[in-house]
């Protein structure tokens, strides 16, 4: 029954869209579709909670879509836990939209797409045949892209939802493949068949790759991100939250769906590869994001770089999977999806404070913000809290899905093959070092954002946003605690979904002493936030009491010491770039091929000196420039089949008509 | 339980109270084999006296999370370091955060300490956070990658797990064991801001990282994030002591006698540890930044090397 709640709720989100074109003349749609979609997503999360607390299959048929298929839904262990995911992100930006949605100038064109955006995402999980899943796709990918093109009057924005555009069609085009060799030569979309039928094992280890590159190229797992830093940012903060936090995560969920769920058993060479994708793309992601100036582009690279953890924890979960060790698996299982559950989290409050400051000075240069702290100080603290937990550090939450990965890549001594041997290891070293650039990243973009002083008269003007705003982010920033701090019941949330997909689960534990997480022995490893952050918190109360007790609370206001050398010109500051720079000469020399050229002007003369830097994107130049090359060239050469006379055209038909002849004809 | 508390507490203040004198002790072997009278081995604990009770001035500019910021790296290192077994193993929480988050803690210091860095918006600060980030983007992989070597030596990332099967005889010489030493210590000695990577009693402003990122501390203020240092320094000491020379530390049950001895042996840790240092930084020049990313680069490969080796084979 829950199903047919759950369709209520994405129907009446549907709904939302012809009311908002209806009425988006009206000062207060804005308030009424927010409002409207925070009741709805708010009801479809807790619905998702309460079947993944008490799992029990729900279907239902709606004669809708193909006459002799029907749409199929269902909610499952998997479904509900997504359900969750994006239904919280849903209502927070929904919240947050609130707020924000007011300082709109073109409300009509953002929200009629954006409940029916939400609901795309919910019918995406909700789905159950083949059909319905890649209708569910579309609708969500062509809802977000109207939204990306929502402020079409910049030319970058265009230009980034047209190759969203590409990219996403690409991407279904892979899915619909993989749905096409699943269903088999019978034709039967219906996922229970699909998993009733065991292909082969060439036939599945196709349908991985093309659900690696269809799903993948959604999530943006390198190199088939190209499309995601552009068509992020070019969205509406809130909306960025939610393509970033949550659609990436649509993503997952799909390709979780398909290889742990419909494929049947793995091989054990898949998770090279999805490992490889995953350790590739964590640090290639955080790299890129440290070369970046715009906020939200940071953001969107910082992205890549957590799905590419996601994806890694996946890769370790099939390699346990193949080699029958099904309690490592779930260990890895739980530490991707917590990471998604994480990210979903803190990915949204950060892109919420981007959206804050953008709204508070029209900004989203870093080298034109700084010292917001003081004009924005709580926006400033929950951007704060968002940048330790993306950063992996206790007591928060980011920390404990990277604990848990790290736990398990510590299990895989016992895989017995050589490849991967040699390729866990690799990738966690991958990991650590993405979970290092990212601290880094964090510290940058917190750092030139909002401390030191403003570097533009825009950022010294700003105002604290507002309350609904504000509130939406605080519910993230405690969230992001909770999760940090009492993990136990967040893991044994995900317990359903474990015995679903991979028949056991983890160790329960709620019960084990102080909220502590054991993953596999006491004696082995735990983990408990709880202690750690009451610990922290206790000592350095503990020390500001003394001190201000015993020794000195005294406390004087004067300039900058700066050895002795204050420049008042705020221009002396470090930047984001120059904050860079050391990473960039470390990493991005090879990575990028980032160089620095400075020019000095020669004695005497009175002109500044210059230093320009170039970095290169080796993975557009190598991989997109050549093909969009081809495509034109390609282009131009065919444009002659425009020109021709009948006769030539019917001499064409009649010789494609022979050699697809010929071809039946020999094939056997 | 009450003894247990009682020897937690007696840990947490052993490690407070002896940081400063490890590295009084270093400065003052340091200046002996320079020739130099060198201060006295109490100093420490006098500067942080002298700069608890000055009043703090600080910069116009200057945050609320400026303020807080040494209460919190002071707070993280506190616990980082206590969680480390000193003179005794099998500490009471020991299993709220295993080496992993321990490491991590350190990672929270060091966030905030590069934070604090860019708050006042001096060209020095900045200089500062953004050296420390990149060392530290090298030198955290390469952590992890030690912990993972000895993680799967001991089976357990549980530190009194590893340090009590690093005491038992099946350890014997390893290779992989090797290579995580070598790696640990380089990464020991960029941690703490030695020698050849930083210098921690430098004013040059083209040769600081961790003092650029300080320089608008003062008073109280300064006083802990100077207490926070001495700390990381014995932390890191101390780990190297309790998994790479376990020898005398008494087990969790021990009678006073056997504390005793491990108090002693303990002490003489230390004292090994500090000699060690301050030979190693005399005998050596401070490196340009850019070549530290080298020297931490060999850190994270022979950390890795190691535990490949060890997934390769059980032997190594």
């Amino acid at each position: 029954m829950t199903v047919v709640y759950a369709l209520y709720g994405v129907a009446a989100l549907l709904a939302l869209a012809p009311i908002a074109i209806i009425a988006s003349a009206s000062p207060r749609a804005s308030n009424v579709i927010y409002g409207a979609s925070l009741i709805a997503t708010l009801a479809l999360g807790v619905m998702g909670a309460i079947s993944l607390s008490a799992p029990a299959l729900s279907t239902v048929v709606l004669p809708l879509g193909l006459p002799w298929l029907g749409a199929h839904f269902r909610i499952d262990a998997l479904t509900s836990f997504f359900m969750i995911v994006v239904n919280l992100g849903g209502a927070a930006a929904s919240l947050f939209g609130l707020g924000y949605g007011r300082h709109e100038e073109t409300p009509e064109r953002i929200l009629p797409f954006y409940p029916a955006y939400l609901a795309g995402m919910n019918l995406v999980v909700l789905s159950d045949d083949a059909f319905s899943f890649l209708v569910a796709w579309e609708f969500m990918s062509l809802t977000s892209w109207a939204l990306v093109i929502s402020h079409h009057e910049d030319r970058e924005n265009v230009r980034a939802g047209y190759i969203y555009l590409l990219m996403a069609s690409f991407g279904t085009l892979a899915l619909l493949l993989a749905f096409g060799l699943l269903a088999g030569s019978d034709g039967n979309y219906v996922f229970d068949a699909i998993r009733a039928s065991h292909p082969n094992s060439r036939l599945a280890a196709l349908v991985l790759i093309l659900a690696l590159v269809g799903a993948g190229s959604k999530a943006g797992v390198v190199p088939l991100h190209a499309w995601l830093p552009l068509a992020h940012p070019a969205a509406p903060s809130h909306v960025s939250a939610l393509m970033s936090g949550v659609m990436t995560k649509v993503a997952v969920y799909g390709f979780i769906r398909i290889v742990f769920d419909l494929i049947g058993e793995p091989d054990w060479w898949w998770s090279i590869v999805v490992l490889t994708v995953g350790g590739i793309t964590a640090v290639m992601g955080v790299l890129y994001a440290l070369m970046q100036s715009d906020l939200k582009r940071v953001l969107a690279y910082s992205t890549i770089e957590n799905i590419g953890i996601i994806f890694a924890a996946l890769g370790l979960a099939l390699a346990f999977k193949a080699e029958g060790l099904a309690l490592a698996s779930a260990l890895a299982l739980t530490a991707g999806l917590f990471h998604v559950f994480n990210h979903s989290l803190f990915k949204s409050l950060l892109f919420f404070g981007t959206g804050a400051v953008l709204n508070a000075t029209g900004e989203r240069d870093m080298e034109r913000l700084g010292g917001l702290i003081h004009r924005m100080p709580q926006t400033a603290f929950v951007f704060l809290v968002g940048s330790v937990a993306i950063s992996a550090l206790p007591p928060l939450n980011g920390f404990v899905s990277e604990w848990l990965t790290f736990q398990a890549i510590l299990l895989s001594p016992q895989l017995p093959s050589w490849g991967l041997k040699l390729l866990v290891p690799t990738v966690g070293a991958l990991l650590a070092l993405s979970a290092a650039l990212a601290a880094a990243c964090f510290v940058r973009a917190f750092g030139i954002t909002f401390l030191g002083r403003a570097r533009a008269k825009a950022a010294s003007l700003a105002q604290e946003t507002d309350s609904s705003s504000l509130a939406a982010m605080y519910a993230l920033a405690a969230l992001c605690l909770i999760a940090g701090i009492v993990p136990g019941f967040f893991i044994d949330a995900l317990k359903p979904v474990m015995q679903a997909l991979l028949g056991v689960s983890m160790p329960h534990q709620a019960g084990v002493q102080w909220l502590s997480i054991v993953p596999i022995a006491e004696s082995r490893s735990s983990y408990n936030g709880l202690l750690v952050f009451i610990f922290v918190v206790l000592s350095g109360s503990l020390a500001a009491f003394a001190i201000h007790r015993l020794a000195s609370d005294k406390l004087r206001r004067g300039p900058a010491w700066d050895c002795g050398y204050p420049d008042p010109r705020t221009s002396t500051q470090y930047t984001a770039s120059s904050f860079a720079q050391p990473i960039r000469r470390v990493f991005g020399s090879t990575v990028f091929r980032a160089r620095e050229i400075g020019e000095m002007p020669p004695p005497g003369s009175t002109a500044p000196a210059r230093l320009t830097v170039k970095i290169h994107d080796p993975i557009w130049e190598l991989l997109y420039a050549p093909i969009s090359d081809l495509v034109a060239y390609t282009a131009e050469r065919l444009n002659v089949l425009q020109f021709l006379t009948i006769r030539r055209y019917l001499s064409l038909v009649f010789a494609a008509l022979v050699i697809l002849l010929l071809v039946l004809a020999i094939s056997p | 339980m009450i003894h247990d508390l009682v020897l937690q507490g007696t840990e947490m203040l052993l490690v407070l109270l002896l940081s400063p004198l490890l590295t009084g002790f270093v400065r003052k072997v340091k200046a002996r084999l320079l020739r130099r009278q060198g201060p006295p081995l109490l100093q420490p604990y006098r500067d942080l006296a002298r700069l608890l009770r000055k009043e703090v001035v600080l910069a116009h500019n200057a945050s609320w999370l400026f303020r807080v910021i040494p209460y919190i790296v002071f707070a993280g290192t506190w616990v980082a370091a206590s969680l480390i077994p000193t003179f005794r193993s099998g500490l009471m929480f020991s299993w709220s955060a295993d080496l992993i988050a321990i490491i991590a803690l350190l990672g929270s210091a060091r966030f905030f300490i590069a934070l604090a860095g860019l708050d006042v918006g001096t060209s020095f600060g900045g200089i500062g956070s953004s050296r420390e980030v990149m060392i530290a983007s090298l030198a955290e992989p390469a952590m992890l990658m030690i912990v993972f070597t000895l993680a799967l030596i001991a089976g357990s990332t549980q530190l009194s797990t590893m340090a009590a099967f690093m005491g038992s005889p099946e350890v014997g010489l390893r290779v992989s064991l090797g290579l995580g030493l070598i790696a640990l210590i380089m990464v020991a000695i960029s941690e703490n801001a030695r020698i050849p990577v930083d210098n921690p009693a430098t004013h040059l402003e083209l040769t600081m990282v961790h003092e650029a990122m300080v320089l608008e501390y003062s008073g109280r203020h300064l006083a802990l994030i100077e207490l926070s240092a001495f700390l990381k320094l014995l932390l890191y000491v101390s780990l190297i002591g309790c998994l790479f020379a376990p020898w005398g530390t008494a087990s969790p049950d021990a009678a006073p006698r056997e504390l005793l001895i491990g108090a002693a042996a303990y002490i003489g840790k230390l004292t090994v540890g500090g000699l060690l240092l301050a030979v190693f930084e005399t005998s050596i020049a401070k490196m340009r930044v850019f070549r530290v990313p080298e020297f931490l680069g060999a850190a994270l490969m022979l950390a890795l090397l190691a535990t490949l080796l060890r997934f390769v084979s059980r032997s190594f």
